[in-house]
């Protein structure tokens, strides 16, 4: 009799693989919208016509009042409040600009120095006309050429960063995302890393300074910004990378900021969220490797003992 | 009491009092299964290997897993994936069995139907798989609560609103089965213990049975044709292995279901550490949050199919036809009318277009389950229900009209 056998298996293929495409891709491309991403060019912020110069950057720093706010730990500021404190003040505690040369795109922090609501795009929650204003102060230059002093400003924020080929997944992450949502498995709060401590007071002392915090960029945000931890799972990279570009691409009217990193820095940030929920990733593809060398290996001595036995029955 | 003498080895003292090797017989060497059978038939085999997949990986979960709903969601996500030596593997292992075990579960079910082995004597074996087929439903539901994300509470929360039972509002009924209002503690702990105990016990029973119910009239085979056990196990044992129709089951059989094994082992794990996205929802990573509805609530993908016989009707009449696809393919032995036992494409025009239809009006209901309810799709799932319902109805006066072949 004819072998039929190979025409079942294609007619089993078949279906399974039609279910799947239905069920998965097909579905999945019905429930979400699709974003590309643009590239991380920010195409619809200026472009930078100034070349900077550090040291007189570093001088508008000073005078500009930029450490009212922020504290730039590198050059020795530190910052003029407790971030508890800051959040009450402002609604988030002003970032320090150690390395925001290095996450952030130039073009990104030149606007965001004029025009903070504009380049964060949250121009939808700030409107200077019915009173609403962000609450960075906006740079209304120091009676030179403003895009060249604002070019100065940001060519000292690089000069000052960590180098691009230094910047940790930790430290992009932090700078970028760190101040707005916690990743509780890497023991990540609003207001920095939770330290180990001897005793259960301190611990509970930390804790409700992480729960004052949020009380003020709950009221800030509108609600608590999402703890990250799974997010590499729950979202997966395209989406985070595509949310983070342009949150209002993603979701319009969110009260989150466009960040304004650099693709390399995003990089980093999602390698960051990986470490927190795919931990294991690196484990797995070297196992899945030496399993499936087992595995064919079985199945080839499951067949040679099938045919083996098989001999005397026909 | 039966008499004993001194046993000639350890072989004779097990004989003396377990009778080794008659079981090893009646179980392996001489149960006989007919040779023509194709690949199809070792899909036993690998719901067994999938099992004990399962079952494994289950018992290492277990050790680390903490059934309370503040704590749920990390032992899975923190302890198991990132603390625990291999918890990823064990958790991705049980999760793609769960899935997989499905797929494997549905090839078996309609390699049944289509060569009718649920007729003739075999109806308690049809009867005990749709058995194990609502255990393994059961079992799947209740894993699915454990992890305690998004989808767990909310797939919850619908699939346990269903027993208010429509306009009867039998809103109790939903209280007593959940132990409080909403999914809470008390939910998840008794849907714990149905997971790891209740209905892996009631599987192990059920698994017995669908094996004891293939013991009398034995495997079927690929033309219907109808086997002299007796004697064509005679013809075998006397020396004429190419000329019996039968052969034993070890190693003769079993040998070609390590074979399928193999192969189906290579897709499997190539499943557990490439492809593993389709069996773990992404929405499940989110922990479980009452004040937060998910934009699409779906169940997994083997539930599709009758979630969207539920979803197109008004909720009374949704129940009704819900209920009706949960019982119907139990009676199935006993709707088909044919005098017939022989594979689908051979029993004329009206069985072999029934099931190749009943096969993708399921496929497009399953799509249907997940896909949003609206516009083209609503309506497709629409019909796709009807036709459902409409072919069952139908079934006892086709088949009672087809002719013996």
């Amino acid at each position: 009799m004819k072998n039929k056998e190979p025409i079942i298996l294609l007619v089993v293929i078949f279906f399974t693989l039609v279910t799947y495409y239905l069920v998965e891709p097909f579905a999945h491309s019905q429930m979400h919208k699709h974003v590309e991403s643009e590239g991380f060019e920010y195409a619809d912020l200026p472009a930078m016509t100034k070349t900077g110069d550090a040291a007189k950057g570093q001088e508008l720093v000073m005078n500009a009042g930029c450490a009212g706010c922020h504290s730039i730990e590198v050059a020795g500021m530190p910052a003029p409040m407790d971030a508890v404190m800051a959040a009450g003040a402002y609604g988030v505690n002003p970032p320090d600009l150690s390395n925001a040369g290095a996450v952030f795109d130039p073009k990104f922090l030149a606007d965001l120095i004029k025009n903070p609501a504009h380049a964060l795009k949250v121009e939808h929650k700030y409107d200077p006309a019915a009173g609403k204003m962000h609450p960075m102060v906006a740079f209304y230059g120091m009676g030179g050429d403003i895009d060249q002093e604002v070019a100065d400003m940001v060519a000292y924020l690089q000069s000052i960063a960590v180098k691009k080929e230094e910047l940790t997944p930790k430290v992009a992450f932090e700078t970028a995302c760190g101040r707005c949502h916690a990743v509780g498995y890497e023991e990540w709060t609003q207001i920095g890393e939770k330290p180990k401590f001897k005793h259960e007071k301190d611990s509970l002392a930390f804790d409700i300074k992480v729960i004052d915090y949020q009380d003020s960029l709950m009221k800030y945000m509108g609600k608590l910004p999402p703890d990250l931890s799974m997010y590499i799972r729950s979202r997966g990279e395209h989406y985070i990378s595509t949310f983070v570009e342009n949150p209002q691409n993603q979701l319009h009217g969110t009260a989150m900021p466009r960040v304004g990193v650099t693709p390399h820095s995003m990089e980093k940030v999602i390698e960051y969220l990986e470490d927190a929920g795919d931990t294991k990733r690196h484990e797995r593809e070297a196992i899945g490797k030496n399993v499936m060398i087992y595995i064919i290996i079985f199945a080839i001595f499951a067949l040679l003992w099938k045919k083996q036995v098989w001999r005397d029955l026909h | 009491m039966a008499h004993f003498t001194k046993a000639t080895s350890v072989k004779d003292w097990l004989n003396q009092r377990l009778a080794v090797e008659k079981l090893e017989k009646v179980m392996a060497s001489e149960y006989w299964i007919p040779k023509n059978i194709n690949f199809l038939w070792a899909m036993g085999m690998v719901l067994v290997i999938t099992f004990v997949l399962l079952l494994v990986s289950g018992i290492f979960l277990l050790m680390y897993y903490v059934p309370t709903t503040a704590e749920a969601f990390n032992s899975v996500n923190y302890t198991i994936m990132r603390e625990v030596d291999f918890g990823w593997l064990w958790r991705h292992v049980h999760g793609v069995a769960a899935s997989v075990v499905f797929l494997i579960i549905y090839i078996h079910m309609f390699t049944g139907i289509y060569y009718g082995s649920y007729k003739k004597g075999r109806e308690m074996i049809w009867i005990s798989g749709m058995l194990l087929f609502v255990a393994f439903s059961a079992e799947a539901f209740s894993g699915y609560m454990l992890p305690w994300g998004q989808m767990s509470y909310w797939a919850g929360m619908v699939i346990t609103n269903l027993f208010s039972g429509g306009s009867l509002h039998a809103d109790g009924l939903v209280e007593w089965i959940r132990g409080d209002y909403v999914p809470a503690q008390a939910f998840l702990g008794r849907f714990f213990m149905l997971h790891v105990l209740l209905i892996p016990v009631a599987i192990l029973g059920l698994i017995g049975l669908h094996f004891g119910a293939l013991r009398i009239p034995h495997v079927n085979n690929q033309d219907g044709e109808e086997i002299d056990f007796d004697a064509e196990a005679k013809k075998y044992l006397d020396g004429d292995k190419a000329g019996s129709k039968v052969m034993r089951f070890a190693n003769d059989f079993m040998s070609k279901d390590m074979m399928v094994v193999g192969v189906y082992l290579v897709f499997f794990f190539y499943l557990v550490f490439y492809n593993y996205g389709f069996a773990m929802d992404p929405v499940n990573f989110d922990p479980a949050d009452g004040l937060k509805t998910p934009t699409h609530i779906y169940p997994e993908w083997y539930f599709l199919w009758s979630y969207e016989i539920l979803r197109p009707f008004n909720i009374d009449l949704g129940l009704i036809l819900f209920a009706f696809a949960q019982v119907i393919f139990v009676l199935l032995p006993f709707l088909d009318r044919s005098p017939n036992a022989i594979p689908a494409n051979r029993r004329g025009k009206a069985f072999a277009i029934w099931f190749w239809l009943m096969l993708a009006n399921m496929i497009v209901l399953t799509a249907m389950g997940k896909l949003p309810p609206a516009g083209i799709f609503s309506q497709i799932g629409l019909v796709s229900a009807i036709l459902f319902v409409v072919q069952w109805i139908a079934l006892p006066f086709i088949t009672a009209r087809e002719k013996k072949v």
